[in-house]
């Protein structure tokens, strides 16, 4: 019970637009435990973003939580008010976005961005600031970093931004990192070394994270369990292993179908066909439904059942009927 | 940086060339000197006497030269109408023209950079709303006009401050300020908002604008998953990101700040060099024309370098000079 580090209930996200309201996270719920690693998937718009977003507090408006619950160590923080909120990110959620191109100041040494960073949150002085700052960009593997903490972004590569971009989320020592996207936008050549380095100092420090991503391989590489989203609900919930060989939300099973992970005993990529819904026409009943090889009568009327966070696995009526 | 220095040194001064061509060439198409300096009673010899003092007899580039060679060391002649060197002249006008333009772009660069991030970041709040229309009225009302107005509020219906002049002086000798008295303090307030208004408005709007563009950068969005305060957010990380476009137009603007001091310096009676200026032109007087254009381009051209340089300072993606970016 103690170790659940993040704990999401029924989280909804409305925007309210001319075209009535949309529901970009629709009854969310999820949990990680401490150290663990939460994949999220999900197809592009499918809202995996907002959730995080809305986990650390930071959705644009006209974006707004509506209802459910997040609780970060047993405490409620989705009905904190700013000031209290602004505390809580940094120091108890770090936060890594997909281009560490655009995410540091250009125009301030990245030394200044960590000790700010650790003098905001942490109780120490300014030359321990800095200290930890060199021990913290060592720890990320940016080489002579008692020199480098006086350089600007533009001096480091894409890879190296992203370093010095991880070691700003972890250095107030947060218990869950959101990490949303933080590999596509580099090259393929330094992904992996990212996904290794970020899972490496979270399982020395017992931080959590959730992992929002693209990337199947990844997921399935470094994930402790894995959340399926699919416009704006949890399509699939369990441990990575259960999820990507035995799927049983018809939605999962025809993601693993079309990446080519699934397809290693030399069976064909199967796309799904369709698109998912924009949120401005999505279906009555179950959102998969038009795209769903096993839909029924009752799809068509019924939205899909929620999932909680102990429950079964999938948000689907005929949930491991067609087998994978 | 220093072959960019040099390379703008070196554009600075084809400019100012140019200008002391224009300037130079009034002499020679706007009137006639022999005519303005001899009046009615003249002989033939007289002419001839002057022509040859005066090097007129020499052809168009030695003339040039000469003029260029006793511009550099600030001799700009003979003033038509008042009869004195135009440099002594310029040199007794200039601080008050000078006190003016300063005041006036401390105002405009202080409540245009404070209300720029005030708007920004109350985008929507009703006082920022009512700043954006005020300001709207700040771009749109004729300079002369605004002072006039001001003229007529504080000078005429409420009598607290002086409507022209410039109030008690103090003399240090080289220098005549209107710092040090009291009356001299209160006859700069109304020139120095007509002037800076314009200017204050336009920086504001840039401000607002490059701000609102910053803050929706992924690194502030970054800074504000950090956990930073809202102040550190917006002064330390955003707004020093606006200041390279900012500090662009606001040396442009410091630059027809002084320009435009004519218009001021004419409704309010303000004894600088833009109302020399003024009446230079009116009585033909082209010393004094072609010393002030000079000494207008020169300004420009300070402020420009200066500016350019301060980019160095505030961007650092730019100080990598070549050779040194070609190593990472
Ligand atoms: N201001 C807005 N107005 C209307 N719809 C919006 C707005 N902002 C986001 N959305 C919608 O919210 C949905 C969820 O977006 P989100 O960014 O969370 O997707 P995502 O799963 O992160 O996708 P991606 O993989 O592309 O990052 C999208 O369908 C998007 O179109
Ligand atoms: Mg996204």
């Amino acid at each position: 019970m103690t170790d659940t580090v993040l704990k999401v209930v029924n989280l909804t996200v409305k925007i309210p637009t001319r075209q009535g309201v949309l529901r970009p996270v629709d009854k969310l719920s999820l949990e990680i435990a401490k150290g663990k690693i939460l994949g999220v998937v999900g197809e592009s718009g499918a809202g995996k973003s907002m959730t995080g977003n809305a986990v650390i507090g930071l959705l644009d408006p006209p974006a707004h939580i509506s209802g459910g619950e997040i609780w970060l160590n047993g405490k409620r923080i989705d009905t904190l008010t700013r000031e209290p909120m602004r505390a809580v990110r940094g120091k108890q959620i770090g936060m890594v976005f997909q281009d560490p191109l655009t995410s540091l100041n250009p125009l301030l040494p990245i030394g200044d961005q960590l000790t700010e960073t650790m003098l905001e949150h942490l109780d120490i002085s300014a030359s321990e600031a800095e200290k930890r700052a060199i021990a913290a960009l060592e720890e990320v593997g940016i080489p002579g970093a008692a020199e480098r903490i006086k350089s600007y972004p533009h001096e480091f590569s894409g890879g190296m931004r992203q370093r010095v971009v991880i070691a700003l989320a972890l250095c107030a020592e947060p218990s869950l990192v959101v990490a949303d996207e933080p590999t596509t936008a580099l090259d393929v050549s330094v992904q992996a070394q990212i996904i290794a380095l970020l899972k490496r100092l979270c399982a020395e420090r017992g931080t959590a994270i959730m992992l929002i991503t693209h990337d199947m391989g990844v997921i399935a590489e470094t994930a402790d369990d894995v959340a399926v989203m699919y416009a704006g609900r949890m399509a699939e919930l369990g441990p990575v292993r259960d999820v990507l060989t035995r799927p049983t939300h018809p939605y999962t099973q025809g993601l693993m179908a079309s990446t080519p992970l699934a397809a290693k005993g030399g069976k064909r990529l199967n796309q799904i066909p369709g698109a998912m819904p924009r949120l401005t026409e999505l279906p009555a009943g179950c959102a998969f439904h038009p795209r769903c090889p096993i839909a029924k009568d009752k799809c068509r009327a019924d939205p899909a059942p929620t999932l909680g966070a102990g429950d079964g696995r999938a948000a689907c009526w005929f949930a491991g009927e067609a087998g994978p | 940086m220093l072959a960019f220095a040099i390379r703008r040194a070196f554009q600075s001064l084809i400019v100012l060339l140019v200008v002391g061509l224009v300037a130079f060439s009034m002499f020679n198409f706007v009137g006639d000197p022999i005519d303005s300096m001899l009046g009615q009673e003249r002989t033939g010899a007289d002419i001839e006497r002057l022509r040859t003092q005066l090097g007129l007899d020499q052809p168009f580039p030695v003339q040039y030269y000469r003029f260029l060679e006793s511009a550099v060391q600030g001799n700009f002649g003979i003033s038509y109408r008042l009869g004195r060197p135009v440099s002594k002249i310029i040199a007794e006008r200039l601080p008050a023209t000078l006190e003016l333009a300063m005041v006036s772009a401390v105002l405009a660069i202080v409540f245009g950079v404070a209300l720029g991030v005030f708007t920004a970041i109350r985008r929507n709040g009703w006082a920022a709303n009512t700043v954006m229309t005020l300001s709207l009225i700040g771009v749109s009302l004729p300079t002369f006009l605004i002072g006039i107005l001001l003229i007529y509020l504080f000078a005429v219906e409420l009598g607290w401050l002086p409507s022209f002049g410039r109030g008690d002086v103090v003399d240090l000798g080289w220098w005549r300020t209107g710092f040090l008295t009291q009356s001299g303090l209160k006859a700069l307030v109304l020139p120095a908002i007509t002037l800076g208004l314009y200017q204050m408005t336009l920086i504001m709007r840039l401000v607002r604008s490059e701000m609102l563009e910053v803050l929706r950068q992924d690194y502030i969005r970054f800074a504000r998953a950090r956990g930073l305060r809202d102040r550190s957010v917006y002064f330390r990380h955003a707004l020093k990101n606006t200041l390279v476009p900012v500090i662009t137009v606001t040396g442009m603007q410091l630059g027809s700040i002084i320009a435009f001091a004519i218009i001021t310096e004419t409704v309010f009676q303000w004894p600088g060099v833009g109302l020399l200026f003024i009446n230079a032109i009116r009585f033909v007087d082209i010393p004094v024309m072609a010393a002030y254009l000079m000494l207008i381009s020169v300004m420009f051209v300070i402020i420009n370098f200066i500016v350019d340089m301060l980019y160095f300072a505030i961007d650092p993606r730019l100080r990598v000079d070549r050779t040194g970016s070609a190593q990472k």
